[in-house]
């Protein structure tokens, strides 16, 4: 029992927490776009599942993280242009095209796996990490929070960056306004579906990218249904959110920890069944509604389709 | 009217339309339609609900493109096909349902519309508002959010926003329907200085006063056609009084005087007959957002009509619902008939006879959804011959309903029509005939000729009347002082969740409530 807080395991824990945590905040931040934007995006965990598959192909055969990086955030854009044209311009049912898109790509990318490999699953070699000068020898938070692969740093910056875009940006104001007013921003001129769906295309390349790391960076390589929820995991972090990128950041992390104490209690042998401590990520969600769900506020169009001139 | 004295000069329009018709499933609701709008005058189009004046604002703003004819922008043939390209031709429109996001604050709201790649630009968005406020001397809150602004506040947000836009014509969609009467008249005294400066103005109403306060040129519509146009030379001639007999001529080519004056009622109470509704010591607690009740007693004798006169919000739904049984009164008796029915429920009341009309058509009132047929039964669910054990009956609904269609003038392309697609007025047509329906002793009307255009107004004072002379007790409650005046056998005035007296409706009546409304005794 000594094992579980000496130093090397507590900072394995938050080095597994910050692996975890960045597919779940890539799908957080890009859901928070399209459900500014008014667009409920249940189709998300199919569009990891694309861009951890195609991710996981594209640097399998390049040998190149960064191609798969691409491919897999091309693979979920893919997947969002279709729900782009379903969902945002002929404005069929958001829920039931998103959860017919998750379970395509479900079988799709299994399907297609099998066809590849057969019953085998190749490794990626292990990611470069990128080592902060510095801040990496602090003692436990250094090994935990700075070495890792430079799309890491990345991605907690883009939470930045969605920041001041949703704040400061002409293109923000846009959004929010899809999404709670649409119709006063179709009469002040900008196109309502162009801008839902610029949303969602964005959702679809974060998903990818996030679903890529997930198969490229954290597992090594991939499986069917390697994504385990983490989708929807993005759907609740972004309602929970209030449309704040950094709340996003913060419950991503949460989750994180969950997910990597899960893997770090099966190691160090703790004598509880492994069921229950899987169970662990999925009870602090339930923690997570009861406490703040009904803070959760949306915009009053998420779900909606826009139809000028509908009465 | 300044700018009329050199009317002789050849303006040409900014904007006309030439027999623009549009279609919808079941309707024409611009029948080839001829609209000639120019800069310096305030364009009044006047017609009742379903005249088609949305419809033709649509097509001006670029939401609805017309099925034949078409529109001119200076003198040039040109399809209005995006909101978009209404704006860069300078049609701005601040709708009747308002066109601002709530969440955004009032800059944010004026900044929406700029290209997506640039930052809102904040400070030249200030200079140029201060500019323009200080010329039309309004003030307007930008960093307010929406939200915590006051519709007439909002109103005039969108106003600077068409502004800011450059606009030659301002589109005003029924702008007065949510203002107070001081909002109405900034408003009226806004659009002149508007107009002074070489805007046009198309401003919408179903309000025969507005349009002839505040009109250079009327052109009233009816069914989907323009019946008539009133040029500014003849306006200009004419009293108010003569404008609005002329209006009301081309409205319904019957009348001559103010269709809504007032008219004695007929009693029809019997003095001695036993009260049908007594209510005493009803008290409701106040919650957050809305004033309880305090200890009120009436009672309503049959073929009685009791008004309840006072400022909107002062209770008057509290009442009516806790009444109905829709909300808990903390203590107080209701007796109906003699019999106590206050600790009974919702369902039971209706039963005895209780009925209420709510002022809340669309969302308590009917099922949107629901057709027409089903509407009338709302309350029934379950009740024979309508369901059998537990089963539908539609052809004893349908039959039934079809009946009441006949009897109440419901105009529905069909029963299975849903109701929300129907006007106003017909609306409430459904709900008078499912709250007047067999068995009705007591009937509370809230609002019951809010929002509704004059033909529907009138029909539905009547059916009041027709309720009252049948031995009905009757609780009218309304915030329109005419409406009492003209129906009611008494009016009681309430205040602050309570009654603050009650008067007969007498010679003298109007002075009595009006003191007792402001704070004064009768």
């Amino acid at each position: 029992m000594t094992g579980l807080f000496s130093e090397v395991f507590l900072s394995a824990l938050l080095f597994g927490a910050v692996t975890a945590a960045i597919p779940l905040l890539l799908a957080g931040l890009g859901e928070q776009i399209s459900e500014k934007a008014g667009v409920l995006n249940i189709g998300i965990e199919g569009m990891m599942l694309a861009g951890a598959y195609l991710g996981f192909v594209g640097a399998f055969y390049s040998g190149s993280l960064w191609l798969g990086f691409l491919t897999g955030a091309a693979g979920g854009a893919a997947v969002a242009v279709v729900m782009a044209l379903l969902c945002v311009r002929i404005g069929l049912n958001q829920i039931v095209i998103g959860i017919a898109l998750t379970l395509g790509l479900e079988g799709l990318t299994a399907l297609l796996h099998h066809f590849q490999f057969s019953r085998s699953y190749p490794r990626l070699p292990a990611a470069d990490a990128t080592v902060i000068p510095l801040l990496s020898d602090i003692p436990v938070i250094g090994p935990a929070f700075f070495k890792h692969h430079l799309i890491v740093y990345l991605a907690v910056a883009l939470v930045f960056g969605m920041g001041y875009i949703y704040r400061r940006t002409q293109l923000g104001l846009n959004l929010q306004a899809a999404g709670d007013k649409p119709a006063a921003l179709d009469v002040a001129g900008i196109d309502v579906v162009r801008t839902r769906t610029i949303a969602v295309l964005t959702t679809g390349a974060l998903a990818g990218l996030g679903g890529a790391y997930l198969a490229n960076v954290g597992a090594g390589l991939f499986i069917p249904f390697i994504t385990n929820g983490a989708g929807f995991l993005g759907i609740v972090l972004a309602m929970l959110a209030r449309g704040r990128p950094i709340w996003v950041l913060f419950g991503a992390l949460l989750f994180g920890v969950c997910l990597s104490l899960t893997t770090a209690m099966q190691v160090a042998g703790i004598n509880i069944p492994t069921d229950i401590i899987q169970m662990l990520p999925f009870l602090a969600v339930m923690i997570m509604l009861v406490l703040f769900g009904r803070r959760a506020s949306l915009p009053a169009a998420l779900g909606i389709p826009y139809e000028r001139g509908a009465r | 009217m300044s700018g009329f004295s050199s009317s002789s000069v050849d303006r040409r329009d900014i904007v006309a339309l030439e027999g623009v018709t549009k279609r919808f499933p079941g309707i024409v609701a611009n029948d080839s339609v001829d609209l000639s709008i120019r800069p310096g005058e305030v364009h009044v189009l006047l017609g009742e609900n379903g005249a088609g004046k949305s419809t033709l604002i649509g097509m001006l703003s670029g939401l609805q493109q017309p099925d034949e004819g078409r529109i001119l922008v200076d003198g040039k043939p040109t399809p209005i096909t995006s909101p978009r390209l209404a704006l860069a031709l300078g049609i701005g429109t601040v709708f009747q349902h308002m066109m601002l996001v709530p969440t955004l604050t009032v800059a944010e709201n004026l900044l929406l519309g700029g290209p997506w790649w640039q930052r809102p630009r904040t400070e030249e968005l200030a200079a140029r508002v201060a500019e323009i406020t200080s010329t039309l001397s309004i003030t307007v809150k930008l960093h307010a959010k929406v939200s915590e602004l006051s519709l007439g506040e909002q109103q005039q947000v969108e106003i600077l926003r068409a502004m800011l836009r450059n606009s030659r014509l301002l589109i005003l969609d029924e702008s007065t329907s949510m203002l107070t009467p001081k909002g109405i008249d900034e408003l009226g005294a806004l659009m002149r200085r508007l107009v002074e400066q070489g805007l046009a103005i198309v401003f919408i109403t179903h309000k025969l006063k507005e349009a002839a306060a505040f009109g250079d040129r009327i052109s009233v519509l009816k069914l989907g056609r323009k019946v008539g146009e009133i040029p500014p030379e003849r306006l200009r001639a004419l009293g108010e009084q003569e404008i609005v007999s002329e209006i009301v001529e081309l409205m319904f080519g019957k009348q001559k005087d103010d269709p809504e004056a007032v008219e004695r009622p007929v009693r029809t109470a019997r003095a001695g007959a036993a009260p049908l509704l007594q209510v005493e010591d009803l008290t409701v607690a106040p919650t957050d957002n809305a004033p309880g009740l305090s200890s009120i007693s009436f009672d309503i004798r049959p073929g009685e009509i009791l008004g309840i006169a006072g400022i909107d919000g002062n209770g008057q739904k509290q009442l009516a619902e806790a009444l109905a049984g829709q909300r808990i009164a903390t203590c107080g008796s209701v007796r109906l008939d003699g019999a106590a029915i206050e600790t009974l429920s919702v369902g039971e009341r209706r039963r005895r006879g209780l009925r209420y009309l709510t002022d809340d058509r669309l969302g308590e009132g009917t099922v949107g959804t629901f057709p027409v047929s089903m509407n009338f039964f709302l309350k029934q669910v379950g009740a024979a011959p309508f369901w059998r054990n537990g089963v539908e009956q539609r052809a004893e609904i349908d039959k039934r309903a079809a009946q009441l269609v006949r009897e109440y003038d419901v105009r529905t392309p069909s029963l299975k029509t849903p109701v929300a697609r129907l006007s106003g007025g017909n609306i409430q047509k459904v709900l008078l005939a499912r709250e007047l329906a067999e068995g009705a002793k007591v009937v509370i009307f809230n609002k019951p000729t809010y929002g509704l255009d004059l033909a529907n107004t009138l029909a539905s004072r009547q059916r009041i009347r027709d309720t009252a002379a049948r031995g009905l007790a009757v609780l009218l409650i309304s915030t329109d002082l005419e409406e009492l005046l003209g129906m009611c056998d008494r009016i009681a005035v309430i205040a602050n969740g309570a009654l603050v007296g009650t008067v007969e409706n007498a010679d003298d009546a109007r002075t009595k409530v009006g003191r007792l409304m402001i704070g004064l005794a009768a």
